[in-house]
C-alpha cells in the first residue's frame, strides 16, 4: 500500500520530449543571439575608433603645424576636421585654458579620469555619458614646442544604440518564434509517432475472452513497435493455452463432482423410499461416507494446489538428506510394493538439499505410487538421486513398463489427466487424477522442476530442486 | 472428562457435541466468542475446541487471553484456513493443535485422545497387553498365546500405536503420521495394506481377532470380550 502511495507516474512522454527541445533551441538560439550581438557591438566600435583615429591625428597634425595665435589655431582646428557627423573635439592646454571647442557639451567631467595616452590606442576609449547621450570619447596628449596639449576627441554613439536597440528587438521576436515553431513541430511529430500505437490499443480494445484467437498484425505497425506486437502475441499465446486448460478443467471438475453426487443422492432417495431395518441405513450411511470423503478430499487437493500455484503455500524449508528420506519412503510402502510384487531401490548419491519436508515426502510419495501402480508385477521401481550440471539435485522415481503416449506426456500434470480415458476413478487405490499435479505444484513452491520423459523401457519422473548451499 | 466446544456453524457445534458426548465426554457447546470466551476463563476443562473465525471475538484472542491468564488448558484449533502462517500464529499464540475444515470426526476424536493423554506420561509404555497379545517395547518382542510372533519394524511400530491407543479408531491419515511420519493424506491404501499384513501374523492364526476395520473411519485394536 505504502508503496503504491509513494509511485508517481513517470512525466508523459511529450511533455519530456518538448522538454528537451524548447532546452535544445533556447540553448542554441541564445548562443547565437549573442554571438551576432557581440559581433555586432564589436564591429562599430572598430568603425567609431577609426574616425577617432583620423580626428585625432588630424588635430594633432594641425597643432603641429606654424601657428601665430591660440585664436588662429582655433580657426585651423574647425577645418581640420570635416565631413564627419557627429564627431566632437575639444583642444585644451594643460592648465585647463580651452583653445577650441566645437561642442556645446562639456566632456572634461567624464573625461578627468580618462588616462591621457601619447598615442592613439583602442584600449584607452571610454564610454560617457553627457548631456543625456552616449559618446565613445578618448583623450590624448600632445607636445608641440614645448607647450602640452590635451586633446578630447567623442563621437555621438546615439545613432548606432538605435540601430543595437532595434536589432536585438527584431533578433528576441525571431528567437522567440522560432522556439514556438520548433516545439509545435514536436508536438505534431510525438503526436503523430503515438498515432500507431493508439491503432494496437483500439485493436487490444476488441479482444474479448471468447475469442481470444485474435492477434495483432505485426506488418501494420512501424519497426519500433515489432517487438512490442510480438511479446503482446505471445502473451495472448500464453492466455489462450491457460484459458482453455482452466476451460477443460471446470468440465472436468463438474464430472468428478456429478458422480459421487448423483451417487449418494440416488442412494439416498433410494434408501428413504420405504422403510428398512436400521442395518441397511447404515449401510447406506457408510456407502455415503466414502463418497463424501473422497469430495471432501478432492476440494482439499484441489484447493492445495490452486495455493501452492498461486504461491499462498511458504514452504518451511529445512535441510534434507536425500538417502533418508527416500529410505523413509521406501519404509512408508514396503507392504504396499511386496503386495504388488515391486521391489524398490534407491541408487546414485547422497545429497543434500533444502525444501520443505512435508512438500518433498507428499511429492515423491505420489511419484512412487504412481510408478508401483503402473509398474509390471515383478519389476523393479527405482528411485535414482545424483546431482546435476547445473549443481541442482535430480530426483528421479523410474518405472518399467507401458510408456506413456507423446501426445499425453503435456498433459499429465494437468489435474483430472488420466492417460487411460477408460480407466475411470473409484476402482479402488487409483486417485483422483490430482497426484501428479500436487506434486508438481508441491515441488514447484519449493523452487523446484518436476519433468517427465518416457520410453519403451522405462518412465521416469524427475524433481529437480536446488541443492543446499554450502557455508 | 470436560470438554468445551466453541463453534458458531450450528451443525458443525451440533455433530461435534453429539459425537463426543457418545464417546463418553461432558461437552458443554456455546455458539459465539464471548460465550467461549466467559466459559473458559471461569470455568474448568481438561479441552477446549475452539473454532477460529467466530463472529464476534476471534479464536486467536481467546487463546491469549487464556494463557495470559495462565490457564494451560488444552486447546485443539478448528478451522477453515489453512495457510502455513494462519497455523503458526494459532501454534505461537498458545494453542496445542490444529484441525482443518473440512476434518473427519474420527480425526477430532483421535486428536481430542492424543491431547489429553499428553498430560499423563506417567503410565508405563514398556509393556503392552491386549488380550492375550503382548508386546515388549525395549526387547522389541510380540507374544501371542504364549507364541512369539516375528514382525519387521514397520510392522511393529504400526502394532505398537495400535496397543498404545487399544479401544480407539485410529483414522488412516494419523496412523501414516504416527509410525511413518508422512503428515500428509496419502494417496493410496497402504495403510490398508499394512494393516492387512500386520492382521495375517497377529490375527489368523487365532480365533479371536484383535485388529478390526471401522468402516469409514479407520482401525482399532480391541479383544472382542470388551464388547
Amino acid at each position: 500500500m505504502l508503496n503504491k502511495r509513494l509511485q508517481i507516474r513517470p512525466v508523459s512522454i511529450t511533455w519530456r520530449v518538448l522538454l528537451f527541445v524548447a532546452l535544445t533551441v533556447t540553448i542554441c538560439l541564445s548562443l547565437m543571439a549573442s554571438l551576432v550581438n557581440n559581433s555586432i557591438n564589436h564591429h562599430f566600435l572598430q568603425q567609431d575608433a577609426g574616425e577617432l583615429e583620423v580626428m585625432t591625428h588630424a588635430i594633432e597634425h594641425q597643432l603641429q603645424s606654424n601657428f601665430i595665435s591660440n585664436d588662429e589655431l582655433a580657426v585651423d582646428l574647425e577645418k581640420a576636421v570635416s565631413g564627419h557627423h557627429g564627431v566632437y573635439y575639444q583642444v585644451h592646454t594643460l592648465d585647463g585654458t580651452n583653445i577650441y571647442s566645437n561642442s556645446q557639451y562639456d566632456f572634461s567631467t567624464s573625461a578627468a579620469s580618462a588616462q591621457m595616452a601619447e598615442i592613439f590606442e583602442i584600449d584607452n576609449i571610454q564610454l560617457w555619458e553627457v548631456g543625456g547621450k552616449t559618446f565613445r570619447g578618448l583623450v590624448t596628449g600632445v607636445e608641440v614646442s614645448g607647450v602640452a596639449y590635451k586633446v578630447t576627441t567623442a563621437i555621438d554613439m546615439g545613432f548606432h544604440l538605435n540601430f543595437l536597440d532595434e536589432f536585438k528587438y527584431s533578433l528576441w521576436t525571431i528567437m522567440i518564434g522560432s522556439c514556438l515553431l520548433t516545439l509545435l513541430a514536436a508536438w505534431l511529430a510525438i503526436h503523430q509517432g503515438l498515432n500507431p500505437i493508439r491503432g494496437l490499443s483500439q485493436e487490444i480494445e476488441d479482444i474479448q475472452t471468447n475469442k481470444m484467437n485474435v492477434r495483432l498484425d505485426t506488418g501494420k505497425v512501424p519497426k519500433e513497435l515489432i517487438n512490442l506486437v510480438q511479446s503482446f502475441n505471445q502473451m495472448l499465446d500464453r492466455m489462450e493455452e491457460g484459458f482453455s486448460r482452466l476451460a477443460h478443467f471446470s468440465t472436468d471438475i463438474a464430472h468428478e463432482l456429478r458422480t459421487p453426487l448423483t451417487n449418494i443422492i440416488t442412494q439416498t432417495q433410494v434408501n428413504l423410499s420405504r422403510p428398512r431395518e436400521s442395518d441397511k441405513y447404515q449401510e447406506m450411511l457408510f456407502s455415503n461416507l466414502e463418497e463424501l470423503e473422497q469430495l471432501s478430499k478432492m476440494v482439499n487437493d484441489m484447493l492445495g494446489i490452486a495455493k501452492a500455484s498461486n504461491g499462498l503455500i511458504k514452504p518451511k524449508k529445512q535441510l534434507l538428506n536425500t538417502t533418508n528420506e527416500i529410505q523413509a519412503l521406501f519404509d512408508f510402502f514396503d507392504a504396499f510394493a511386496d503386495e504388488a510384487d515391486i521391489t524398490l531401490q534407491a541408487t546414485g548419491s547422497t545429497l543434500e538439499i533444502y525444501c520443505d519436508q512435508l512438500h518433498l515426502r507428499q511429492s515423491l510419495s505420489n511419484l512412487l505410487s504412481n510408478a508401483i501402480r503402473h509398474a509390471p508385477k515383478g519389476s523393479t521401481v527405482t528411485i535414482d538421486c545424483h546431482e546435476s550440471v547445473a549443481k541442482t539435485a535430480n530426483i528421479s522415481v523410474i518405472n518399467p513398463g507401458q510408456p506413456i503416449p507423446e501426445v499425453s506426456l503435456p498433459y499429465v500434470f494437468d489435474r483430472f489427466y488420466r492417460v487411460d480415458k477408460s480407466r475411470k476413478k473409484h476402482s479402488k487405490g487409483t486417485g483422483l487424477g490430482l497426484g501428479l499435479a500436487i506434486a508438481k505444484a508441491m515441488v514447484e513452491a519449493n523452487g523446484g522442476r518436476l519433468s517427465v520423459t518416457s520410453d519403451q523401457h522405462k518412465t521416469q519422473f524427475t524433481i529437480n530442486i536446488p541443492l543446499a548451499v554450502k557455508d | 472428562m470436560r470438554l468445551l466446544i466453541v463453534e458458531d456453524e450450528v451443525k458443525t457445534g451440533d455433530y461435534l457435541k453429539q459425537g463426543l458426548s457418545e464417546a463418553g465426554f461432558m461437552v458443554s457447546l456455546v455458539r459465539n466468542g464471548l460465550d467461549g470466551h466467559h466459559l473458559a476463563m471461569t470455568e474448568t476443562f481438561d479441552l477446549i475446541l475452539l473454532d477460529v473465525m467466530l463472529p464476534d471475538i476471534s479464536g486467536w484472542r481467546i487463546v491469549k487471553a487464556l494463557r495470559d491468564a495462565n490457564n494451560s488448558t488444552p486447546i485443539l484449533f478448528l478451522s477453515a484456513r489453512d495457510s502455513v502462517e494462519d497455523r503458526v500464529k494459532g501454534l505461537e499464540l498458545g494453542a496445542d493443535d490444529y484441525l482443518i475444515k473440512p476434518f473427519a470426526f474420527s480425526e477430532v476424536l483421535a486428536r481430542v485422545r492424543t491431547l489429553l493423554r499428553r498430560g499423563d506420561a506417567s503410565v508405563d509404555m514398556g509393556q503392552l497387553e491386549v488380550a492375550d497379545l503382548q508386546l515388549d517395547n525395549r526387547k522389541r518382542k510380540v507374544i501371542r498365546a504364549g507364541r512369539r510372533i516375528a514382525l519387521s519394524n514397520q510392522e511393529f511400530n504400526l502394532l505398537e500405536l495400535l496397543m498404545r491407543r487399544v479401544g480407539e479408531v485410529l483414522p488412516r491419515s494419523l496412523i501414516a503420521s504416527e509410525v511413518w511420519d508422512m503428515n500428509f493424506d496419502s494417496d493410496t491404501n497402504v495403510i490398508d495394506v499394512a494393516i492387512r499384513r500386520l492382521r495375517m501374523k497377529i490375527d489368523d492364526d487365532f480365533p479371536n481377532k484383535l485388529i478390526h476395520t471401522v468402516r469409514g473411519m479407520g482401525y482399532k485394536l480391541e479383544a472382542d470380550d470388551v464388547k
